[in-house]
């Protein structure tokens, strides 16, 4: 099947529509959000709400006897929050560090989820619930239902994002600065987390607890290579978010039995892979690219300068000089030279000296006065 | 908004404040005048940020009062400017030196609304007092030290504020900078400005302020420089490890060149 058939799916297909659609929305609401997780360093805390969501699906169920998506989303959702709260309990009250309450806190909520989970396997309806489904998602089942249930989370969370945008922008960048000027910033975290575990519950029928931590994080550590602005890396990483989303609904349904969430989240690490090393500036193989022309052109700029030097005792700066003398003062100077020919700012003429050109002159010239310009003002 | 002269700008009697069992600080009082440069001073783990957190109310003392001119800290939240830090925040963070000034009018401006053409203007305005115009919409992970400093001054600045709170603004900064930053002070003195610094340059504290605090857990002594910084208080707060100081000719006998 061609790229352009694949796509034309996504319009006549209503099933794959459907899922493409609730898996877009699941990417966006985690992308934008999730970056929000990546700048302040909480991709743990990402990981631990998802899992503690889990005993919330299945708590929900037990109590309301409902399966519907709103129902057992409102439940991981509430719980998912009882999480946080205990979490910041637990870090201010005791001396241990936030990293090993999030360890104990994933564990337990998530052990206790899949306690509740094998309890309820017993219960034929719940069977029938497909609860299971929330372990490593099944975003082929997505119905209309279901997407519009993530879209009326998700939704709200964007706006809330939006209109505080100010707020949460200072809760990541300074929170203590955000704290003098009068803001609470222990509540703007709360919040901020709390919208966290809406995308983390949008992700759990479609990718399930234990990728969805992939959802929250990749997205948003793709777009930090791409953009220095938050605005940028908000909007990129929700589109990163949307791409994975779609594609790993349109892979799947090649019908070679491969499920959507994990699909996702490999393409959202090959979006990842690509980012951390050919996004502009920051990627790894423009900066190694970088490093080697700028050692090239130092290297060449030295050899230049000793070279004027050298010429500036004559009358001539153009005068040849053999290789033996520059290489007398830098040895290893033949690779700067070589550099200088290819840039046509020094030639070797038949006898194997080498002389500056009218261009090297120039640059060379260019180079002295701007060491002598040079005062110290850090740049 | 009231900042009637017959207040010290900053008032704090009786405060303690403890992390653990041990306190960090114990039984402080301070009386800051209006219009002065004061320097904190002492040793590590003196409680020096942690007094000025616990005036700016970012952290909550185990007991004491503290007022800026005359009132609680919330009621006069509008009256003060802070530095904190610069090691305080990541400054990978995908955002501009002009972005980060602006941040200053968020307080200003209040929930929800965004900085406009305004506080822009303010921000370039600090920016061109701390010598950073030209660096407006540089990426911040691209700053030297120095930088980030007037960056966080900058920021400051455009509080514009009555009272200045600074941590540490001299902390790894190059002898251009620190002038800069000195300067600067002196002009906000000059306008009325009050201004209380951690430092940790003794030798310099006579020639940069006219105030200062000597802090060790307690008060060991604040006032005018020429009184209290003598050597006998810095012994009593650094413990006897000063010697350099006299030789060094910064007691306060030599100091005003």
């Amino acid at each position: 099947m061609s790229i352009g058939e694949l796509f034309s799916l996504l319009i006549t297909d209503h099933t794959i529509r459907t899922v493409a659609f609730g898996t877009a929305i699941l990417g966006v609401v985690s992308g934008a959000l999730g970056a929000f997780a990546v700048l302040r360093r909480q991709a743990l805390l990402g990981d631990a709400l998802s899992h503690a969501a889990l005993p919330g699906v299945a708590l929900a169920f037990m109590l309301t006897g409902q399966k519907t998506p709103a129902v057992l989303m409102i439940g991981a959702a509430i719980v998912g929050i009882m999480a946080i709260l205990l979490l910041s309990a637990v870090t201010r009250v005791t001396r241990l560090k936030e990293d090993s309450v999030l360890g104990i806190i994933l564990s337990v909520f998530f052990g206790f989820g899949l306690m509740l989970l094998t309890f309820l396997q017993r219960n034929p309806d719940a069977r029938q619930a497909g609860l299971n489904t929330f372990l490593f998602g099944q975003a082929a089942t997505l119905l209309t239902r279901d997407v519009l249930t993530m879209a009326a989370f998700g939704l709200p969370a964007l706006v809330i994002l939006a209109i505080f945008w100010k707020e949460f922008k200072l809760l990541s960048f300074d929170r203590e600065f955000g704290s003098s000027l009068g803001f609470p910033m222990r509540g703007l975290d709360t919040a901020l987390t709390s919208l966290l575990v809406v995308a983390v519950v949008i992700g759990l029928q479609a990718v399930g607890v234990v990728l969805m931590s992939a959802m929250l994080v990749a997205p948003g550590a793709a777009a930090r290579q791409w953009t220095d602005r938050l605005s940028h890396m908000v909007l990129i990483s929700a589109l990163f978010g949307a791409i994975a989303g779609v594609a790993g609904a349109l892979i799947s349904s090649l019908g070679n039995g491969l499920s959507t969430g994990p699909v996702i989240v490999i393409v959202v690490s090959v979006i990842v892979v690509i980012s951390l090393f050919f996004a502009p500036n920051r990627g790894l193989f423009w900066r190694r690219l970088r490093i080697w022309r700028n050692r090239r052109r130092y290297q060449a700029e030295t050899v230049l300068l000793d070279f004027y030097r050298m010429a500036a005792q004559h009358a001539d700066a153009t005068q040849p000089h053999p290789i033996a003398a520059l290489l007398a003062i830098r040895p290893g100077a033949q690779f700067g030279l070589d550099v200088l020919a290819s840039r046509d700012l020094a030639r070797p003429d038949s006898e194997g000296n080498w002389r500056l050109t009218p261009a090297g002159v120039a640059e060379a010239e260019l180079l002295e006065s701007g060491f002598a310009n040079e005062n110290g003002v850090t740049e | 908004m009231s900042q009637s002269s017959k207040y010290p700008a900053v008032e704090v009697s009786d405060l303690t404040v403890a992390y653990q069992e041990k306190p960090v600080l114990w039984d402080v009082d301070l009386e800051v005048p209006q219009g002065v440069l004061m320097a904190i001073v002492g040793p590590n783990g003196a409680g020096k940020t942690t007094m000025i957190k616990a005036i700016l109310g970012l952290l909550t003392p185990a007991a004491g009062q503290i007022s800026i001119f005359g009132k609680s800290y919330a009621e006069q939240r509008r009256l003060v400017g802070y530095v904190p830090q610069r090691g305080s925040v990541d400054w990978d963070f995908p955002t501009s030196v002009l972005d980060v000034v602006m941040m200053g009018k968020y307080g200003q401006l209040g929930w929800i609304r965004r900085p406009g053409s305004a506080a822009r203007e303010a921000a370039e305005e600090a920016l061109e007092k701390v010598g950073m115009l030209d660096y407006a919409n540089r990426q911040i992970s691209q700053l030297s030290g120095g930088q980030q400093q007037r960056t966080f001054l900058a920021r400051a600045l455009t509080q514009d504020a009555q009272i200045y709170f600074m941590d540490e603004p001299f902390q790894g900064v190059d002898a251009t900078t620190e002038r800069a930053i000195v300067d600067l002070l002196k002009d906000l003195r000059s306008s009325g400005k009050t201004v209380v610094a951690v430092h940790h340059d003794l030798q310099t504290v006579p020639e940069y302020f006219d105030w200062v605090m000597l802090l060790n857990v307690r008060r060991i002594a604040s006032g005018p420089v020429p009184e209290v910084f003598t050597e006998d208080n810095l012994r009593t707060a650094y413990g006897g490890r000063v010697a350099f100081l006299s030789a060094n000719g910064a007691a306060p006998a030599k100091e005003k060149a």
